[in-house]
């Protein structure tokens, strides 16, 4: 027998199986979304599912959950990216959540509005009757995600039970539920930071500038770079100056921490990431609260 | 650069975690932050060294309690391959962990305490490691330096291990003498163990050959999605999408669109804006045919030749993975590839006791864990392969009607 050549590298192996998840969620659910949040993993997912359903646009809606402070040019990339692929964008916003009384606002110098998208993103699911919300986590992120399933159940509060996941095997996923019920889906699941940015030079996906160097008024907290907003308060003795930055992450301004560097490329950004020592969450505030903070979120139905 | 999914399986004190945290820390994929979180966490635990163990616990209640309660992915890539660990829990009652974690390996790796030797347990990771069809298995034999390096000891197991393995009948075993926690022989040769010279575990895994674990010769595509985009330049489009699960198919080729045995001919193999001339496992496609037929998600188009069994009556090595225990005759949802029927279990055949590797004749019913023999019973045909030939469309999962979860795995004979 013949099998020269039949062999996929590993970002054409990663791609055709989370194509594959993709396609299970389209076919197991009948209102999935996948949640946008104008980082890296979630643009990648975008394209994933937009090669999935090729020459038909994605049949699903990308779902924004938005704190309200978000970099500009994450929007106008979001707006930009929904109009070319022709899809319906809805937008939970944190904001609303805060107006009518859902969440409270969090004070003092480190306030973030990353815990209250919780309670933004499982009211959007409900209202909008969603049973399933795809995201771009993956396992290599953080120790809760390494345990995640691709198809994540959550009970009707939302809420993951880690210690009682459905057994997931070969790739056969069992979306199965009752009603009020949803699940998670993480098609990138296996994807490490280093096969993203790879695969986003091979795909050649064109990404925000923010990931690129540039200069931005910036303020150091514990050894963190944190963009300066007007809603970013400042404690007494940090002093906001022009740095030369890039983000490695995006998430909301509040809690992404910004890195000093000069690439300006998709080679340099790999070259950095190879050589980088620290993993990409540890410059996210989010992440820093306590030990169990990601598996504690994550349980009250965090992304 | 190629991809390759390895499982791990030890007793407790075997020296997994530690194994994995040397794989990680040599090839440079533990970041600062999290060794500086883990030897903070030992350190308050009262522990005198770093334990690596901590990196791959990931739930507060397997720190607070020192277990690993779930199976952990674990990812590292050396300039010649990516790897992604499954790292399953080792301790007895998490058998369907370990099933879990095996279902989609390449190479299980089998650690063995050189003091301990082959035990109960080595025979039951072994004997789930081939039951799930897992091609490579790499025997690690472990904590040499307790033992002075000794090449009998090493020996000694190794002849064991090959005794019990004749009666599985394994296709590719390795043995490697190592010291996790020094390092002899995992990423670096061991300077104690010249008389080794097989290479290292991790030359191991970056050389072994994997490109014949998909089965290449039975054309197979379980349909997964149709894709109609109705719309202007594509207005009669109909795309059937999903993942090769078997052989070469090519455009051109006639193939049989299964239950309804139509046949027709592939007119393209589309990717995103192109179209491609053949399509293998595992890549993820759409075909076009020349023929206009009603095909829908759970159907299946293979080759002219070889066709998949089609069946109602299914025999199958069962996985029990639920609490609660299976009953004869109650009614199960049946997964199988893309399609979904509603099955029963009539008979079971026999169970195995997988420390003696005994068939036991008199069971009625599973509990968790148990692994068994079953005839199986379905409402609508399915289109299987024997999951010695073909792993995907092979396998099976039982799901309870009334509470949704998985209940077990299945592997038809």
């Amino acid at each position: 027998m013949v099998m020269e050549g039949l062999s996929l590298s590993h970002l054409r192996e990663l791609e055709s199986e989370s194509i594959y998840v993709i396609r299970e969620v389209a076919a197991q659910f009948e209102r999935p979304c996948l949640l946008f949040s104008g980082g890296k993993d979630s643009i990648v997912l975008t394209h994933l599912a937009k090669k999935g359903f090729w020459p038909a646009k994605i049949p699903f809606p990308l779902l924004h959950i938005d704190t309200g402070h978000n970099f500009i040019e994450t929007i106008e990339y979001r707006d930009n990216l929904v109009k070319e692929l022709g899809v319906q964008l809805l937008v939970g916003s944190v904001q609303q959540s805060i107006d009518q009384g859902r969440v409270v606002e969090e004070t003092g110098y480190n306030a973030s509005r990353n815990v209250l998208q919780t309670v933004t993103l499982l009211d959007t699911i409900e209202t909008c009757k969603f049973d399933a919300a795809m995201g771009g986590a993956r396992r290599d992120e953080e120790k809760a995600r390494a345990k995640e399933r691709f198809f994540s159940h959550r009970d009707e509060f939302g809420q993951w039970d880690p210690k009682n996941q459905r057994p997931e095997l070969w790739n056969i996923f069992n979306g199965k539920k009752k009603m009020g019920e949803h699940f998670r889906v993480f098609p990138i699941s296996n994807w490490t930071e280093m096969d993203v940015w790879q695969y986003i030079l091979l795909e050649n996906i064109p990404m925000p500038s923010l990931y690129f160097t540039h200069q931005r008024e910036v303020f150091n907290r514990d050894g963190v770079w944190l963009a300066a907003a007007p809603f970013m308060k400042l404690r007494p003795g940090e002093k906001v100056e022009v740095r030369t930055v890039r983000c490695r992450t995006i998430g909301d301004i509040s809690c992404t921490g910004l890195t000093l560097s000069t690439a300006d490329s998709l080679e340099d950004i790999i070259a950095e990431t190879a050589a980088t020592r620290v993993t990409e969450r540890g410059s996210r505030f989010d992440d820093k609260r306590s030990e169990a903070a990601m598996e504690d979120r994550k349980k009250e139905g965090y992304f | 650069m190629e991809l390759l999914r390895f499982t791990t399986a030890g007793s407790v004190d075997d020296g997994k975690s530690t194994l994995i945290g040397r794989l990680l820390f040599d090839s440079k994929s533990i970041f600062e932050d999290q060794l500086e979180a883990v030897k903070r966490a030992s350190i308050q635990k009262g522990s005198e060294y770093i334990n690596l163990a901590l990196l791959t616990d990931g739930l507060r209640a397997e720190r607070e309690q020192g277990i690993t309660i779930d199976v952990a992915y674990r990812y590292f890539a050396t300039p010649k391959r990516k790897f992604i660990i499954a790292d399953t829990p080792g301790h007895i009652q998490y058998t369907r962990n370990m099933v879990t974690g095996a279902s989609t390996a390449n190479v299980a790796i089998i650690l063995v305490d050189v003091r301990n030797g082959v035990i109960d347990q080595t025979y039951r990771h072994t004997y789930i490691a081939n039951l799930l069809g897992i091609p490579h298995i790499i025997v690690c034999i472990n904590k040499m330096d307790l033992v002075d390096f000794s090449r009998e000891a090493y020996e000694k197991i190794k002849e064991d291990f090959q005794e019990f393995a004749t009666r599985l009948q394994l296709n590719d075993v390795r043995f490697i003498p190592i010291s996790a926690l020094k390092g002899d022989n995992v990423v670096e040769p061991s300077v104690h163990m010249t008389w080794y010279e097989q290479g290292t575990l991790r030359n191991i895994l970056e050389n072994i050959d994997i490109t014949s674990d998909h089965n290449f010769i039975e054309p197979r595509f379980p349909v997964q999605y149709v894709v109609r985009p109705l719309t202007g330049e594509h207005h009669d489009y109909r795309g059937y999408a999903g993942r090769i699960a078997g052989g070469v198919f090519k455009k051109g080729d006639k193939v049989i669109v299964l239950p309804d045995r139509l046949t027709s001919t592939i007119r393209s193999i589309d990717t995103f804006q192109q179209q491609i001339s053949r399509a293998y496992p595992p890549m993820s496609v759409s075909f076009t045919l020349e023929d206009d037929i009603d095909i829908s998600r759970g159907d299946m188009i293979v080759g002219e030749k070889n066709p998949p069994e089609v069946g109602q009556e299914i025999r199958a090595m069962l996985c029990w993975f639920n609490p609660k225990p299976m009953q004869l005759n109650g009614k199960f949802i049946l997964k199988h590839t893309t399609r979904e029927v509603k099955a029963m279990v009539k008979e079971v055949i026999y169970k195995v006791n997988v420390n003696s590797l005994e068939e036991i004749k008199d069971g009625k019913t599973l509990v968790m864990n148990d692994i068994a023999c079953v005839r199986l019973k379905t409402t609508k045909p399915i289109f299987y392969d024997p999951y010695k030939q073909n792993r995907i469309t092979g396998s099976l999962i039982l799901v309870d009607e009334a509470t949704n979860e998985t209940l077990a795995a299945g592997m038809i004979l």
